[in-house]
């Protein structure tokens, strides 16, 4: 087990050793990151898994090539250039077949990669065999196995991330567009086939610059997880892709840092495994779109309609189907706001209690019946009558059916904001009774008993 | 010579189809389209669900390769002349979920005058500002797209055909599943892009509101049924050869419509 200051050392990139592995981890994960966000919102996340298992018989026929040639084979330029070859024959295989056939595009890429796969792994089979060169290294290329890298891999993967990094940038309206609205984009004389073809390419250079660390298997995750995290926290995409490139970049940083504590984890799993963590924390905590707020959100929903729908009934059965100027409160039993719609006696004590907290009824002491403040007559008043417009709205202009109506502005009208109740306030005011803020309820009223 | 040939351009019809055949999978969507729209009207483009509709838009706007047949937009081709093109898509087209905003959509509509690398300018943005002030939505301009009523959403889409600063524009089904809010601030819109010399080709599925909102008429069924002023062409025996068997349903509503004017 080694020690905190150890692991800090590494951390801080004091280790000589490790400082290039995990350099190069973090450009390459800033690098997956925001291509994995085009790649995310382009929808073709499937297409960078078929794209990576099809760089195997690359690698694999390129290592035969240099022996052929006289070499040892161990020249990366040469092994990730063929890589990044078979890698877009395979993309234009699945291109070719959904072109072609009526074959749908997930079955084509499930040919495509599985096939490439296999013959990857047949081509490395044929070269274990072969006696004058030695395949130790190229399995490396499956799992990944950043240790192996050597300075001179180095410079060639900093110069690859840093081009797409760059260059994603310099294109991010473009690319913007492209993955909105292809369409638009062609009507606006952006050149649409070759954008895409573009950014295949820069998903296809930090593929194959992934390759050695992380791995063909699963360079995808490192590509699609980062910027899926980055979702939950943002509706704006400059934001996501900045978020992604540093979830990304975090993730190569801890999980190369630690595979070089612990020799026998595989870099590739660590830092996909760290990249999964952060997603799922996105999941659970992210601000705009993740499983907390947005179940914290419903309930508040539900609490604001169950008060608004807690203060209608009280206000409605007092009215007992008359429209009048002043109302005057009286008690309300608790039976009869029971029966006027479909909650349950928890829920409905739950929203007098909440109700008398914000101080809108008097004191539910005796359990049978509910009576309205001053200040709850005001509110319920209010309420009542936006519904009472919404639904009118709905009527007059919606062509809904009147029976529907009710649910239908029950919703609705929780979403709508003041402004909007305003303005249509306005265009009804032809519906208003005379002298009356209350317009009529545009269906019979049930009085509840 | 240079001057006379812009003036010929300038008195070219805003569209004009020849012969124009569009196939998919060798199955002939639309054929042998004939149609010159003049310039300054509201165009409607109506026929049954898979008439050819959106195929004829898409083929105007060289979205999808045609078999045979010309097309020229202000006597020129398309690649030509785009740039005095608008277009606004089928809703259902795009992905609400992007993480964009309404102003960042509309600004997309001055990215073809924008060349590469250039990012939005400051001028871009207020244009767009501006465009979503004419259809209603100047204070949802920051929101994200999802959370976008469908009628909201199609008047951003409005929006951003308006800052494309377009002479002809092709709007595919925008009254679509719309409110009724929206459906009048686009009829107000067509009217004022109208009174400005815009021609505008809209497919429209509401067969009761055709005479009410377009001055011309194409009726379509993978051919051109009738085009011409609707007063002329949009009439019971037309609409029966368009509609064909399937006009049952239809007929009350269109004895309506020629009663109604």
């Amino acid at each position: 087990m080694p020690e905190l200051s150890d692991i800090w050392n590494v951390l801080i990139l004091r280790d000589y050793n490790t400082r290039l592995v995990v350099i190069c981890t973090i450009l390459l994960g800033c690098a997956c990151g925001l291509m994995g966000g085009f790649l995310l919102l382009r929808k073709r996340s499937l297409m960078g898994d078929t794209l990576s298992h099809a760089t195997l018989p690359g690698v694999g026929l390129s290592f035969m090539l240099l022996v052929a040639l006289g070499g040892d084979g161990k020249s990366l330029p040469i092994l990730l250039a063929g890589a990044g070859i078979t890698g877009v024959i395979g993309c234009a295989a699945v291109l070719f077949i959904r072109e072609q056939t009526r074959i749908k595009d997930d079955a084509a890429m499930g040919i495509v990669l599985s096939v490439f796969f296999g013959a990857g792994v047949a081509i490395l089979g044929v070269i274990q065999k072969m006696p004058e060169g030695s395949a130790a290294g190229l399995e490396s290329f499956i799992y990944g196995k950043t240790a192996s890298m050597v300075m001179s891999d180095f410079h060639i993967l900093v110069f690859i991330t840093v081009c797409v990094i760059t260059c994603s940038l310099l294109l991010f309206k473009e690319f913007r567009l492209l993955c909105f609205d292809e369409n638009f984009a062609a009507v606006l004389g952006w050149p649409v086939k070759f954008l895409d073809i573009l950014l295949l390419t820069f998903i296809t250079a930090v593929t194959v610059a992934g390759l050695q660390a992380v791995g063909l298997i699963l360079i995808i995750a490192f590509l699609i997880t980062p910027a899926a995290a980055a979702r939950f926290w943002t509706n704006q995409l400059d934001r996501m892709l900045m978020l992604s490139a540093l979830i990304g970049a975090a993730s190569g940083w801890i999980g190369a840092s630690l595979s070089a504590f612990f020799p026998r984890l595989p870099a590739g799993a660590v830092i996909v495994l760290v990249a999964a963590l952060f997603f799922v924390l996105s999941m659970l905590i992210g601000t705009e779109r993740g499983v907390m707020i947005r179940s914290l959100r419903q309930s508040q929903l539900e609490k604001r309609m169950g008060r608004q729908h807690l203060l209608r009934a009280l206000y409605e059965i007092m009215e007992g189907g008359r429209v009048t100027e002043e109302l005057n409160i009286r008690t309300v039993p608790f039976r009869q706001i029971r029966g006027r719609r479909t909650w349950s006696d928890r829920q409905l004590r739950d929203y007098i209690r909440r109700a008398y907290n914000e101080g809108l009824v008097e004191a539910p002491n005796k359990v049978d019946s509910i009576l309205l403040t001053e200040t709850g007559l005001v509110e319920a008043k209010q309420v009542t009558r936006n519904h009472r417009l919404w639904e009118m709205y709905l009527i007059e202009y919606a062509d809904v059916a009147t029976s529907r109506v009710d649910r239908d502005a029950d919703m609705v009208e929780h979403i709508l904001g003041d402004k909007m109740v305003t303005r249509l306030e306005n265009k009804l005011q032809a519906y208003r009774i005379a002298g009356s803020l209350v317009p009529q309820s545009p269906h019979p009223i049930d009085p509840g008993d | 010579m240079q001057i006379e040939e812009t003036a010929i351009a300038c008195k070219s019809p805003p569209l004009t189809i020849r012969d124009l055949t569009v196939a998919y999978h060798r199955k002939p969507v639309i054929w042998d389209i004939d149609l010159s729209i003049p310039e300054g009207k509201l165009v409607s483009i109506v026929g049954p669900n898979g008439a050819g509709k959106s195929t004829l838009i898409k083929a105007c706007l060289d979205l999808i390769p045609r078999t045979s047949g010309e097309i020229n937009i202000y006597g020129q081709s398309y690649k030509k002349m785009r740039n005095r093109v608008g277009y606004v898509p089928q809703r259902e087209t795009v992905d609400w979920d992007f993480p964009v905003s309404a102003l960042d959509v509309v600004a997309m509509g001055t990215y073809g005058k924008l060349g590469w690398f250039r990012r939005v300018s400051k001028r871009s943005k207020a244009l767009s500002m501006e465009a979503l002030e004419r259809v209603g939505l100047a204070d949802y301009a920051h929101r994200q797209i999802s959370q976008l009523s469908g009628g909201q959403q199609q008047r951003t889409f409005l929006a951003r055909a308006l800052v494309q600063d377009a002479d002809i524009y092709f709007m595919d089904e925008p009254f679509a599943a719309v409110d009724a809010a929206t459906e009048r601030a686009i009829v107000e819109l067509l009217k004022e892009l109208q009174k400005r010399g815009k021609t505008v080709l809209v497919v429209h599925h509401d067969l009761a509101t055709v005479p009410q909102y377009f001055d011309w008429t194409v009726l379509l069924n993978m051919r051109v049924v009738a085009a011409g002023p609707t007063d002329e062409v949009f009439t019971q025996e037309n609409l029966r050869r368009t509609y064909g068997g399937k006009l049952t349903l239809l007929t009350q509503a269109a004895n309506e419509v020629v009663q109604s004017r």
